[in-house]
């Protein structure tokens, strides 16, 4: 695949961090943690690209880059050929947490990122509609969050992120937080959702199956400092209609290919949680805690 | 399999959804009575104290010259009401503790909001602004006379300083308190530093903001009360003092039940707007 034919190129992306080796310690002993080392990536327009890996390894610090949160140490991410230099709406984001506005009812938050668009009041509350049409909560447009279940308030995350039309949807381990069955459900609405809007997703998991089930391509990531450790093609064509993939044979063989290439990742991402701990004395992973501020 | 199963699930909330509005309606009369005994049971109590007022003098419990039966209160009181004597006490108090208190209002929110969002002007303010906190307001009462003299100024300014400082700290609170989420998801969508600032930092912080409200409020009325009795010629701490030392009784009391009418008021419309402004919150019954 060449390189403008990509939706979302990753080019050569470092992402560094400067962390105190203990917390409190102003005296200059800060040291250089690598968070991500070498990321090469490139996403096809329309694609569906899990990314997944073991806790701490950088999925978000990455999923933060492209949402142009935070810039890359060097190298550089392109989006349509050009350059990401900051936060835009040609990006949607979908947290693990929801971050739903709770001051605002359903319908509200998704004419959020409308309203920041300029879009006209009548305009932006039946587009608005339309999506919470899309993501089955019709008949909730007026209810606050805090009425919602876990579920339904990702549903909205998601339809307040595809309201504005963005290009590339983004998602940070978006079912996580979900019970198994609502996590299950969500996946086949997500795919049906992919497939009505045609939308390039990249998508962040630490779950294997979720990431076969969902993924054209699944890229698995090393622990710390972050690189991609290989790009697996999941061939599944048309996996809504497929009556039960996660019992086909090719879904238990591609599972346990890549946790066959994220076990040791796994363990090696445990102990340096381990050395982190010990050495901060306070259990505390800093540089999640970097990763997010700012 | 799971996923057409959880897909139905959805369907079969909705359903119960609706069945359970039905059955709200159906139970209605039930509800009538149920609200008769909630009025019941938060009166009962106020019903009995106002009872043991009336009766306590009057059977010899207490000496009636220091604690008058509460229907000579009540009746002393709606004539002061009538003859106007209460009303112009009333406006005198209504005014400094509102006056002090809008004041305050206004100066501090701002103040809070600015000193939240920026952390290195909180980082310098906050150990002048713990200390003034933390000196109890009346003991500066007489700096407050001495500076500004008897007159109105000087009963203004220390309710003013009094509903600051709730203000400000909470304020501050509010603003450093948003969820860091909300704003990095408002930031991914691309929201400049103002619109990120008027539509998640200040709706966000309302709540905290509104418990700064309150406390002022009550705090306005208890050092209104104080600054009248320590020194000036109107309003209804004045006049409760006035009365007791020229032994009208029933007098003072009917300025403590102005007083206390005037606190439950101010806390209701408050709690109200509260309400009105925070309605998406959650409601903890």
């Amino acid at each position: 695949m060449s390189i403008d034919s990509a939706k979302i190129s990753i080019q050569q992306v470092n992402k560094s961090f400067r962390v105190r080796r203990r917390p409190g310690d102003l005296k200059g002993s800060s040291q250089s943690v690598k968070a991500l080392d070498h990321i090469n990536l490139d996403v096809k327009p329309g694609e569906f690209m899990v990314i997944v890996g073991p806790s701490g390894c950088g999925k978000s610090t990455l999923l933060d880059l492209l949402a142009g949160l935070t810039t890359p140490t060097s190298g550089q991410i392109l989006l349509d050929g050009k350059p990401i230099t900051g936060p835009n709406l040609d990006r949607g984001i979908v947290f693990q947490q929801y971050a739903l506005f709770p001051w605002k009812t359903a319908l509200a938050n998704v004419e959020f990122g409308l309203e920041t668009k300029g879009v006209p009041r009548k305009e932006r509350r039946a587009i608005a509609q339309e999506y919470i049409e899309l993501v089955g909560l019709a008949g909730f447009e007026h209810r606050y969050p805090h009425e919602l279940s876990g579920g339904m308030k990702q549903r909205i995350a998601i339809a307040r992120s595809l309201a504005y039309d963005p290009e590339v949807l983004l998602m940070d381990e978006p079912f996580a937080a979900l019970d198994a069955q609502t996590r299950e459900s969500l996946q086949s609405e997500l795919l049906r959702i992919w497939e009505a809007t045609k939308k390039t997703i990249i998508f962040i998991t630490h779950g294997i199956e979720e990431a076969v089930y969902l993924g054209q391509r699944v890229a698995v990531m090393t622990s710390r400092p972050g690189r991609i450790k290989e790009v697996i093609e999941v061939p599944f064509e048309a996996r809504t209609s497929e009556e039960d993939l996660r019992a086909h044979p090719d879904f238990v063989r591609l599972r346990h290919q890549i946790w066959d290439l994220l076990k040791d990742e796994v363990k090696l991402a445990q102990e340096q949680e381990k050395d982190r701990s010990l050495q901060s004395g306070t259990g505390k992973i800093s540089g999640k805690g970097a990763a997010t501020h700012g | 399999m799971a996923n057409t199963g959880a897909g139905a699930g959805i369907g079969e909330v909705l359903v119960r959804l609706e069945k359970k509005e039905q059955s709200t309606q159906r139970r209605a009369l039930g509800w009538t009575i149920e609200k008769l005994l909630l009025a019941f049971r938060s009166s009962i109590v106020i019903i009995a104290f106002m009872v043991l007022w009336e009766v306590a003098p009057r059977l010899g419990w207490t000496n009636a010259t220091f604690l008058p039966p509460l229907s000579e209160v009540l009746s002393t009181w709606w004539s002061l009401l009538l003859s106007g004597d209460l009303a112009e006490h009333m406006e005198v108090s209504l005014v400094r503790s509102i006056g002090g208190f809008a004041l305050a209002l206004v100066v501090s929110v701002p103040l809070g909001l600015a000193i939240g969002w920026w952390k290195s002007v909180a980082q310098y303010l906050n150990p002048l602004l713990e200390l003034f906190r933390n000196t109890a307001v009346l003991a500066l009462l007489p700096v407050f006379i001495m500076l500004l003299g008897l007159g109105e100024t000087s009963k203004i300014a220390i309710i003013f300083y009094a509903c600051v400082f709730p203000l400000l700290l909470n304020t501050i609170s509010g603003v450093r308190n948003v969820d860091p989420l909300l704003i990095r998801s408002a930031r991914s969508m691309g929201l400049s530093p103002v619109q990120l600032f008027r539509k998640v930092v200040l709706p966000a912080s309302v709540p905290t903001i509104f418990v700064g409200i309150r406390q002022a409020g009550s705090a306005s009325i208890l050092v209104l009360v104080a600054a009248e009795m320590a020194g000036a010629k109107s309003g209804l701490g004045y006049f409760i003092q006035y009365t007791q030392f020229s032994f009208q009784i029933t007098e003072m009391y009917a300025g403590i039940i102005t007083i206390s009418i005037f606190g439950v008021i101010l806390n209701y419309a408050l709690v109200t707007l509260e309400k009105k402004l925070t309605a998406w919150k959650q409601v903890s019954n």
